[in-house]
């Protein structure tokens, strides 16, 4: 193990609302694979863009090479020789391998860009790193695994010191994975200082040499990857002090029928062979880590997706689900993690988006029936106390609570007895955070049943009679509330097969 | 582009844009109703003959086709689509009818029946080439527009078709758009524009069908997320467009009596200009019918008019050109102006 080239020292940054960063420490040594562990909202991601340049930092000190530096914008953190390979591919699909490796700096023959030069130093790149890519290919020709390469391609072909791989093996296949650990074993043989983030735990013993791990916001500890086992690790990331206090107990009966029964549902990559079952008057948390599948999970089962195979039955009755129509139909209301883009008509009016779904209610022959639209719109605005100053305001000059609750209504109207909420409170403050639970608790003294999909453990904990988890696409674990600790649901979250 | 927004923002704006009137017309839409005014007033002050019924009955009846196609294709546009086969659509289904009726001895009503049934053939098409084979709205009217040009082409071997006049035993078709009472021109045409307009008007803003368009066309993963079926509300918007480009090609057939075939190529244009310089938002979301109808005057107006102030025809392409981009930028820097306050 080499010298300390970069060292973060008590970073902190604040959003609006939210102190993201409190007092994060970081050491990056030459030589090394350096692995950065936490659960989602950790601060991981925050705490690399603060390092490569992307935000600036509130508080603390940033030491590279024995000097103290502030990256203004990424462009500076990239010349000092720090790069970083997003989880996401950035490409521009149409242009070539080279193209794309070079965009933005490329090599010129007078005024006319020199493409041969260009494919030349990119072979240079692929030697280098042991892959076999031809640089004049069209980048959409590639799998995910090669555009990933030519990601990594592009960021070493700047002289870089630092590289940071966030999460890169996500959508990778068993082989690239291992090619891509030949070259980070190669870079690290080269005296480069590697970051990388992931959250398998196989994969960190596999190829990091020290773990840091990071709990909301705080930097927590570092251990040396070969001295410590599995367990280490997740005790570190999970053991915050819960405040609110997790649900003791089961609130549904003993006897309460299963209105909802998912036999070995498949969709597309994400959903693979999921199974379970949802009782009257119960909340069921779907707990996971990012790209778990369980937002593709409540897509498929609300017919947002196409169903590849396996059963639904909806109070012991087989029920075919081909489009969102089918699921309303069988009761099923869903309320998307992303209340912009797929729950809520922005300009338009409350009143319209709680009616969306149900406007045949709100039908007089075939004219709407817009008094009776407002009175029922008035009424939910009143029982879920949405602030507003009226129920002509359009829903996007709403506040992210207010809005969910315009999404509940919606649902409500339609009088839905299973209702999936996936991330209920995402983007929504304290206050209203626990308006939306005692709401949910409400409808499950209805008689309702919920499934609550949340990436929040203290929410899991708190609001759920039963844990499902999953793990890339699997259910790894249920877990009845009264034995569920957050190592348990942390554990079954990173079983990978 | 339209007034999306305008109506929530409380307390902001001018006192032009707070003022109850234009906050419950929409500035954009008070513009146009203004434009119209004074283009009347105008080319009436330079020119006093402008000011006649029987001028007036010109300005109606270069309005019956363009408003049909306007009113169909803001459907369209409503959806977050577009549809550019309307002006061929219309002259097709001009043509195969008038055809049938001239020379194959088909009886009027029912060619008639056959030239708006062609069209929301065509609408069908496009709307089930946009909803269920995904194909975006521009490329699947486009293809139905080169599709109709030719179609009409074919079945009349490349011959024109001439309707039958009024006064002759079949011409009475034409008492739909127009009635000659010794002399005196009653503007039938006018007044089925204006009730189709109004039941147009109320099935895009009071209905389910007009309800789901609109929503759509906003947030169409919202919508499809709300249960609805997206892909049947789409074509309908398509439908309606096709329909009344049919009934379009009635009116220009009623009007004009002769029709050439592979016209009606760039027709669809002054139809989409009307629509927009009305204020509906080409990226969906809004529409206003009423909108509709004045952009299409104004183009008219224009149309009769300039001839009477000494400027030829294609200056009216001029001005529609200056006065559509006009009415949008100011639509534009109305709302930005707002975001800013």
């Amino acid at each position: 193990m080499g010298d300390v080239i970069l060292t973060m020292k008590g970073i902190h940054k604040s959003f609006p609302g939210v102190h993201a960063l409190k007092g994060v420490n970081l050491e990056i040594r030459k030589g090394e694979v350096l692995a950065l562990m936490g659960e989602n909202g950790a601060g991981k991601s925050t705490l690399m863009k603060v390092l490569t340049g992307i935000y600036k930092r509130d508080e603390g000190e940033i030491i590279y090479e024995g000097k103290v530096t502030e990256f203004q914008n990424p462009r500076e953190a990239q010349d000092a020789g720090i790069a970083i390979v997003h989880q996401e591919i950035n490409m521009m699909g149409q242009l070539t391998v080279a193209q794309n490796i070079f965009i933005g700096r490329e090599f010129m023959n007078g005024k006319l860009i020199d493409d041969k030069k260009m494919n030349e130093e990119a072979a240079k790149l692929f030697e280098r790193l042991n892959i076999n890519i031809d640089p004049a290919e069209i980048m959409d020709n590639l799998t995910v695994g090669r555009q990933q390469m030519c990601e990594i391609a592009k960021a070493i072909s700047r002289e870089v010191k630092v590289i940071v791989f966030d999460e890169p093996t996500a959508a990778l296949t068993e082989t690239e994975i291992e090619e891509l650990f030949k070259i980070i074993r190669d870079l690290r043989s080269k005296q480069l200082g590697i970051v990388y983030i992931s959250h398998r735990m196989d994969e960190i013993k596999q190829i990091t040499d020290r773990v840091t791990v990071m709990r909301d916001g705080e930097y927590v500890g570092t251990l040396i990857t070969e001295e410590c086992t599995k367990d280490d690790i997740i005790n570190m990331m999970v053991g915050r002090t819960i405040f609110e206090d997790p649900k003791a107990q089961s609130n549904v009966a003993k006897d309460a029928p299963v209105v909802l029964e998912v036999k070995n549902l498949c969709s597309g990559k994400m959903v693979k062979n999921v199974s379970f079952e949802l009782h009257k008057g119960e909340i069921l948390g779907m707990a996971g880590l990012m790209g778990a599948g369980r937002t593709e999970t409540a897509r498929a089962l609300f017919g947002a997706d196409p169903i590849d195979s396996g059963e639904v039955y909806v109070n012991g009755k087989k029920v075919e689900i081909h489009s969102p129509q089918d699921a309303v139909k069988a009761g099923i209301g869903y309320l998307s993690e992303d209340r912009k883009r797929f729950g809520l008509v922005l300009d338009k009016s409350i009143s319209d988006n709680t009616c969306l779904a149900t406007l045949e209610k709100f039908t007089k022959g075939i004219f709407i029936d817009k008094k009776k639209c407002d009175e029922v719109s008035a009424d939910y605005v009143g029982k879920l106390k949405t602030k507003t100053p009226g129920i002509e305001t359009a829903a996007m000059s709403l506040s992210g609570g207010n809005q969910q609750k315009v999404v509940i209504a919606k649902w409500l109207t339609r009088d839905c007895d299973i209702l999936i909420f996936d991330e209920p409170t995402r983007g929504i403050d304290v206050g209203a955070k626990s308006e939306i639970y005692q709401l949910m608790n409400d409808l499950v003294k209805q008689g309702k049943s919920i499934i609550m999909i949340s990436s929040e453990m203290t929410e899991v904990l708190r609001m759920s009679d039963r844990v499902l988890v999953m793990c890339e696409g699997r259910k790894t674990g249920e877990i009845p509330i009264e034995e569920a600790t957050q190592e348990k649901i942390m554990h079954a979250a990173t079983l990978r097969e | 582009m339209a007034n999306k927004e305008k109506k929530e923002v409380k307390g902001k704006g001018n006192a032009f844009t707070n003022n109850p009137i234009v906050k419950s017309i929409g500035t954009q839409k008070l513009i146009a109703v203004l434009a119209l005014v004074v283009l009347y007033l105008v080319f009436g002050l330079i020119n006093n003959a402008f000011w006649s019924s029987a001028t007036l009955i010109n300005i109606f009846e270069a309005s019956y086709y363009i408003g049909l196609m306007a009113i169909g294709v803001t459907f369209a546009i409503t959806s977050d689509g577009i549809d550019l086969s309307i002006g061929t659509v219309m002259m097709c289904s001009a043509l195969i009818s008038g055809s049938l009726i001239t020379k194959h001895n088909c009886p009027v009503w029912l060619g008639l029946i056959i030239c708006i049934l062609i069209g929301a053939i065509f609408g069908a098409m496009n709307g089930l080439m946009v909803s269920y084979m995904k194909l975006p709205p521009f490329i699947a009217t486009l293809g139905t527009m080169m599709l109709s040009k030719g179609l009409g082409s074919v079945f009349t071997k490349a011959q024109s078709v001439t309707w039958p006049q009024a006064g002759t035993e079949n011409g009475w078709f034409r008492s739909i758009f127009k009635i000659n009472v010794d002399g005196v021109i009653i503007p039938t045409g006018f007044i089925l524009l204006m009730v189709i307009a109004v039941v147009a008007s109320i099935l895009l803003n009071k209905t389910r069908p007009g309800r789901y368009i609109v929503s759509l066309g906003s947030n169409y993963e919202a919508t499809r997320l709300s249960g609805v079926n997206v892909a049947k509300y789409r074509t309908l918007a398509y439908i309606i467009s096709g329909t009344l480009s049919g009934l379009a090609g009635l009116a220009y057939a009623a009007i004009y009596s002769t029709i050439l075939p592979g016209g009606g190529g760039g027709m669809e244009l002054d139809a989409i200009a009307g629509v927009v310089i009305g204020g509906t938002s080409m990226s969906g979301g809004y529409g206003t019918i009423s909108g509709t109808l004045l952009g299409v005057f104004i183009m008219s107006v224009l149309k009769t008019g300039l001839p009477f102030i000494g400027l030829q025809t294609h200056y009216q392409q001029i001005a529609t050109g200056i006065v559509l981009v006009l009415a949008v930028f100011m639509d534009v820097w109305n709302r930005n102006k707002k975001k800013r306050v």
